[in-house]
């Protein structure tokens, strides 16, 4: 089996070492430290391991590491610029859009996601983009709140 | 008791208890920092894997760990039963555990379980209990009640009767973090865990026996839970195994959590409940008998007994009950949000609402006209205030119609209420509270916070108490290094916290003011701390900032603490300061439409009126509310632990198959707080558990309004719609 020996992620090329099936969750977690990406079910039902590839939402768990080397790889460590919260981070805080806050990670990167290629989303969706997701705790209305409320404010920034 | 000094501040004073305030770990949980057991790593960390069986009852006749302890890599290995030993130790549900391994990578350890070899001896076993006529041998007399005269209340020619058969599966807690460990030695004596628990303070002690130390050596910690809902108390026999599996490595980290299948499998399930009801009232509505048999299981010991009639009991004027066990070789049971209380509330609701429908009564008015069987005249004028309220926001007298929706179109619409009931007086409590001389403001206590909003509740008693903004507090919990608080369980936390970090808060304050009084010239009692400042009541001129009020305590910082216990009793509400009860009230009501071609339930909206005493930050306990509601829909809707009637296993460990609604499914949720005169002097009470109770009864009665046909059974899936209108729905 290939080894892979680099991964592309937040910007920077990290060293690490791994057989191409790993999941890419695993190698994330405990080889680079970055434990923002969940397991929460390790077969890409709930969403909590998401991460981007080149700004796609991917389930980190049931992807080999072997495909994600050579893409550009966004956790939710990298999404705070200059020491300042992504606006969907901020939303989530104003808005309280987490209790346990475990599901947090992977449904701002999905929805980073979403705003990505619709900007401007309706709330429903919102919804059918953000289904896939799962949150135990309930926090579903105060997340879909966060989310208008960040597309609203990123729309501002710009102009 | 009124001026009493530990007393809430009054309405008009203020200034944050009650208002809509953001977490405090608001930011650690955004930017993905917040470190969770699960995310634990002291370094040179080795990987715990577990060995389950594969069925339901055997015995084990032996184990063999030769193999898998030759495997490079494995570094240690317990076997977890008393193999060897006379009598051969009984298996009694597929999934329990077996072995465990340690090795240096996940993958060895893996590895190493398929190489360990066991020889079983299966015996027959049990695990399909709603049929009771199938479960001879296997069930138990729980509880046989009788008040009144039911029997001759049934007979009265004046009175309707309804029968019925209701009844929920179970189903399981599903924590996004499953459970587990990362536990290693300091040292040969000391052991140090990191759990993900709901009793950080709670549950060091387990540990002793079994790893042969004192309990005080156990340091327990636990800064962030990824859920726990009731199922996170014990530290399971594999947090046992994990701290066995890192002291014959010589001390080393082990990771012992759980994978989603074993957490379905055999960390957290709600027991049961079924039963066949008879239920009369007068033709004006009066509820006048009741007489229920029901069972349930939690697996091989008894499952809690639903309080039926609920939430009326012994109110009821004739009541008869008889509850039975069923013994199943399902995996235990745990406390799961409002242990006993959904499943009493299908049940009674959902047989009320029947009755209200062959009176041909609107259900809100059935209530409305019997909310004086509730427990107490309290709850009695909540309910009614309640029913109000949420009949209101559902536009309940002019959505909902007698069964069924008649409207053209094979949609159908429908709109069913529900009350609940539930405790959450406060858990017995401890903690310190430091004002240091460069202003800064610490509380510590060994509680713990499972995403309820527990640090924030802390972080603004503090504040209020000392006037400060709720970000000059530090607050440090999940430790059970610091005074002992409560486990989070039952809704006993908010009231816990708050009681004992307000009384804490205030004796740092009048310690503070004592130290300080003599620079300002006064008297302490003469004090008040106030938007960041120290003043002389009624002297605008004597006014220090915050800071400048703490500089003056020199070098020596303010130590005080405070403790909150769980009861007080009639003789010491006269002397000491009661800051919290227990008792809410809470009305729900669902409104939904089926699709009669599909089967399919899809949720249009939720309406929760609930109280639960002085609120402390209004903008969590409407997320616990939100959250309660939508795990209310799940199991309503979705959650069913299925268990295969040829295997003895559960059919559906995944989230594939156990299904939990996703953002979509959960329509509208409107939340209203009682709260103001008549509900804040009843201090602080907990929220966790009530609002969960009612969404099953409420969502299952939408529908038998929609489709003019119960559904018997939660949860609501299409087969079970489509059978309920194929039986005679839709009339
Ligand atoms: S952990 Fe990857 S989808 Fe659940
Ligand atoms: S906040 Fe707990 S799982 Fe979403």
């Amino acid at each position: 089996m290939a080894k892979i020996t680099e991964l592309q992620v937040n910007g920077a090329r990290c060293p690490i070492e791994a057989d191409e099936a790993t999941p890419l969750l695993v190698v994330l977690r405990d080889q680079l430290g970055l434990t923002g990406a969940k397991y929460g079910c390790g077969e890409g039902q709930c969403g909590a391991c998401t991460v981007l590839l080149d700004s796609n939402p991917r389930h980190s768990c049931n992807t080999p590491v072997g495909k994600a080397a050579g893409h550009s790889i966004t956790t939710i460590e990298g999404l705070a610029a200059n020491g300042r919260l992504h606006p969907l981070q901020q939303a989530f805080l104003d808005s309280g859009a987490f209790q346990c806050a475990y599901c947090t990670s992977g449904m701002i990167l999905t929805a980073a996601a979403l705003l990505r290629v619709n900007p401007h989303p309706s709330e429903d969706e919102v919804r059918r983009f953000m289904n896939g997701n799962v949150c135990r705790c309930g926090t579903y209305p105060r997340i879909v709140e966060a989310i208008l409320g960040a597309a609203e404010t990123m729309a501002k920034n710009k102009s | 008791m009124a001026n009493c000094k530990y007393d809430w501040p009054e309405a008009k004073d203020r200034k944050l208890i009650g208002k809509r305030i953001s977490r405090i770990d608001g930011h650690e949980k955004a930017s993905g920092r917040a470190r969770y057991t699960f995310d634990m790593n002291p370094g040179n960390l080795l990987f715990g894997k577990i060995l389950r069986s594969p069925y339901a009852h055997a015995k084990i006749k032996s184990v063999d760990t030769s193999e898998a302890e030759k495997l490079p890599g494995v570094v240690s290995v317990v076997v977890m039963k008393p193999v060897g030993k006379e009598p051969q130790p009984e298996i009694q549900w597929a999934g329990d555990e077996i072995a465990a391994v340690a090795a240096t990578r996940e993958e060895i350890a893996e590895d190493a379980i398929r190489k360990i070899k066991v020889e079983y001896d299966p015996l027959p076993f049990f695990v399909n209990e709603e049929d009771l006529s199938q479960a001879e041998g296997h069930t138990k007399p729980a509880v046989t009640e009788k008040k009144g005269d039911p029997e001759k209340a049934f007979q009265d020619p004046d009175v309707v009767t309804s029968e019925g058969y209701y009844g929920v599966p179970v189903i399981t807690h599903c924590c996004l973090e499953t459970h587990g460990h990362v536990v290693d030695w300091p040292d040969s004596k000391s052991l140090r865990v990191y759990a993900s628990t709901q009793g950080v303070s709670a549950i060091g002690g387990q540990f002793a026996d079994p790893l042969e130390i004192r309990a005080d050596d156990v340091n327990i910690i636990c800064n962030y839970v990824g859920g726990g809902f009731g199922s996170k108390f014990a530290v399971d026999t594999w947090g046992i195994a994990a701290a066995k599996l890192s002291k014959s490595a010589g001390g080393k980290p082990v990771k012992l959590l759980l994978e989603r299948d074993h957490e379905l499998l055999v960390a957290g399930a709600r027991p049961s409940a079924f039963a066949k009801v008879r239920v009369a009232a007068k033709k004006d509505g009066t509820l006048v008998a009741w007489d229920s048999e029901s069972w349930g299981t939690g697996g091989m010991g008894g499952s809690g007994v639903p309080p039926i009639p609920y939430p009326f009991h012994d109110k009821f004027p004739n009541f008869s009950r008889k509850h039975t066990f069923v013994s199943t070789n399902i995996g235990p049971s745990r406390a799961w949000r409002a242990p006993n209380h959904p499943q009493a509330c299908l049940i009674t609701m959902g047989a009320i609402d029947d009755l209200a429908a062959k009176l041909n009564m609107d259900p809100v008015e059935l209530l409305m006209k019997n909310a004086d069987l509730a427990p107490d005249p309290t709850l009695a004028k909540y309910y009614r205030e309640e029913l109000e309220v949420a009949a209101k926001l559902a536009d309940w007298h002019k959505n909902w119609h007698p069964r069924p929706d008649k409207t053209a179109g094979t949609v159908k619409r429908g709109l069913g209420v529900s009350l609940h009931t539930w405790g959450g007086n406060p858990h017995a409590g401890n903690c310190a509270v430091s004002i240091h001389p460069d202003g800064s403001v610490e509380v510590k206590l060994g509680s713990q916070d499972l995403g309820t909003g527990t640090r924030t509740v802390i972080a603004i008693v503090v504040a209020e108490t000392l006037g400060l903004p709720v970000d000059a507090v530090k607050v440090t919990i999940g430790d059970s290094k610091y005074p002992p608080d409560g486990p989070s369980g039952g809704s006993t936390t908010v009231g816990g916290v708050s009681g004992s970090t307000r009384r804490g808060a205030v004796n740092a304050r009048d310690a503070f003011f004592a130290a300080i009084a003599p620079a300002l010239g006064a008297k302490p009692e003469d004090l008040e701390a106030v938007d960041w400042h120290v003043r002389v009541k009624g002297n605008a001129a004597k006014t220090l900032t915050w800071k400048q009020a703490c500089a003056k305590l020199g070098v020596k910082s303010i130590e005080a603490t405070g403790a909150q216990k769980p009861r007080y009793t009639t003789e010491e509400q006269k002397t000491e300061c009661v800051l919290n009860s227990g008792g809410v009230g809470g009305v729900q009501i669902a409104d939904v439409s089926v699709d009669t071609e599909t089967g399919i339930v899809r949720m249009n909206r939720m309406v929760a009126a609930q109280d639960c005493g002085l609120i402390i930050d209004l903008k969590t306990a409407e997320s616990q509310v939100h959250g309660a509601l939508i795990m209310g829909v799940c199991y309503a809707l979705y959650e069913e632990k299925i268990m295969d009637r040829q295997t003895g296993r559960m059919l559906n460990p995944n989230m594939e198959f156990y299904k939990l609604a996703g953002i979509g499914d959960v329509g509208e949720l409107v939340v209203h707080m009682m709260t103001g005169p008549g509900y804040d002097e009843r201090g602080v009470i907990g929220l966790g558990e009530p609002p969960v109770i009612s969404p099953g009864a409420a969502i299952s009665n939408a529908v038998a309004n929609a489709i003019g046909v119960r559904v018997p059974t939660l949860p609501l899936t299409p087969d079970k719609v489509l059978a309920a209108i194929e039986k005679g729905g839709m009339a």
